[in-house]
């Protein structure tokens, strides 16, 4: 199972790692990462595979959305499945 | 390889221009649920319901969660009361709405439909106890959707029964007037009725329908609005072309949302239902693609033929999607 992680917010140290950190922890590869600050706001997407992994993807995701908001940035997660159907034939 | 510009899109459409799945509607087949004993048909039917969509509601939950887009409403359809019910000896239908109400309560939809009748051609004895109980058992009820098609292209109009449907309407509303008259919102009288539509009120589980399908509907006019934004001046063909390709993509997410559900809950896949039902939320109104796409304002002359074209650019793109 791919995954997508996209993480909005205003920029502080430690964002990709605090991220990083809950998929390494769980078994979770990144495959790929594209980062850059606008204005002070952080924006991140992420192309992780999760087919390692043993947790459900509702337990990670709230892993993540609770990580964010302790430091005050927005992390959603889903699966790459819903960009696929949209934007490939 | 899916790009950034990909993803980005994909999620402004769901938080700036609200693109949700508007419904889930699993349809459940009351035919087997008969017996001449009201109270037995009663449980019967409300065994039936709570067995089969038991997980209906977490299931939608967990997709939503997963994907990242909204669903906004878990329903369930039913056989036409009037038809399940037929051979109960009763003299009034409102203790089956009742029961449909407390199974829908039980499983946690948000709507039930198929408290109905199809009479374009006439009256069975089961229709006519079904269209009587209409005014009480929607006053009694908070979930339980009703609908009468009384008319249809090939048969014509029951015009008693449209005359009868007048008297109903305003019996619903008497009897629901210190809630709003709430009773009519949940009524639906038709022509030309599909038989797999899951929006509500109108829903109901066609004869020829299996024993239980999912059908999804999905919805997004905020989204086809943000797409001709950047249209200014363009022509018939690219607005046609443009709103296509945005039926497209909208209807693909509804694909893969009914799949999902389908092989989850182990019931077969029936239709999506892709129309551009508006919402009181702002930026989710169907008046406004029409002025984005050149109209001076909505209900000015040229709305029909704005409307005709928007319609059916939808539909090709969504049939191109499913």
């Amino acid at each position: 199972m791919k995954l997508i992680v996209t993480v909005v917010g205003k920029d502080r140290v430690g964002i990709i790692a605090a991220v990083t950190k809950i998929l390494a922890d769980n078994n979770v590869n990144i495959l790929s990462i594209n980062q850059n600050i606008l204005d002070g706001f952080f924006n991140m997407i992420l192309f992780a595979e999760a087919s390692e992994s043993k947790i459900r993807l509702v337990d990670l995701q709230q892993k993540l959305r609770e990580q964010g908001e302790a430091i005050g940035v927005e992390i959603k997660t889903q699966h790459q499945d819903i960009f696929d159907v949209m934007h490939k034939i | 390889m899916i790009t950034i510009e990909d993803i980005l899109e994909t999620n402004r459409m769901i938080t700036v221009n609200k693109l949700d799945v508007r419904t889930i509607t699993m349809g459940i087949s009351l035919r087997d649920c008969a017996h001449p004993n009201l109270r037995d048909f009663c449980r019967n039917v409300y065994d039936k319901i709570t067995r089969s969509a038991e997980f209906l509601v977490k299931t939608g939950e967990e997709i939503e969660a997963e994907y990242g887009v909204p669903i906004i409403n878990k329903r369930i359809s039913v056989t036409p009361i009037a038809i399940a019910a037929e051979s109960c000896k009763a003299e009034s239908y409102v203790p089956v709405a009742e029961t449909l109400d407390r199974a829908a309560k039980e499983v946690g939809v948000n709507f039930i439909g198929g408290f109905s009748a199809l009479v374009e051609k006439g009256y069975t004895a089961g229709d006519r106890i079904l269209i009587e109980s209409i005014p009480q058992a929607l006053a009694a009820t908070d979930l339980v959707c009703s609908s009468i098609n009384l008319a249809s292209t090939k048969a014509g109009i029951n015009m008693d029964c449209v005359r009868e449907m007048g008297e109903v309407i305003k019996r619903t509303a008497e009897l629901t007037r210190d809630k709003q008259a709430i009773g009519c919102a949940k009524l639906v009288i038709f022509a030309n009725a599909p038989e797999d539509n899951p929006f509500m009120a109108g829903a109901f589980h066609g004869v020829s329908e299996p024993d239980k399908v999912i059908n999804v509907g999905v919805s997004g006019p905020g989204v086809v609005k943000h797409a001709l934004e950047d249209l200014k001046g363009a022509n018939f063909t690219e607005i046609a072309e443009t709103i296509k390709k945005t039926a497209f993509k909208i209807t693909r997410v509804g694909q893969l949302v009914a799949q999902e559900a389908s092989r989850r809950l182990g019931v077969p896949f029936g239709i999506i239902d892709l129309s551009l039902a508006p919402t009181p939320a702002v930026g989710d109104s169907v008046a406004r693609i029409l002025e984005e796409m050149g109209l001076e304002a909505c209900g000015a002359p040229g709305t029909t033929a704005a409307l005709a074209l928007l319609n059916d650019a939808v539909k090709k793109g969504g049939l191109m999607a499913s």
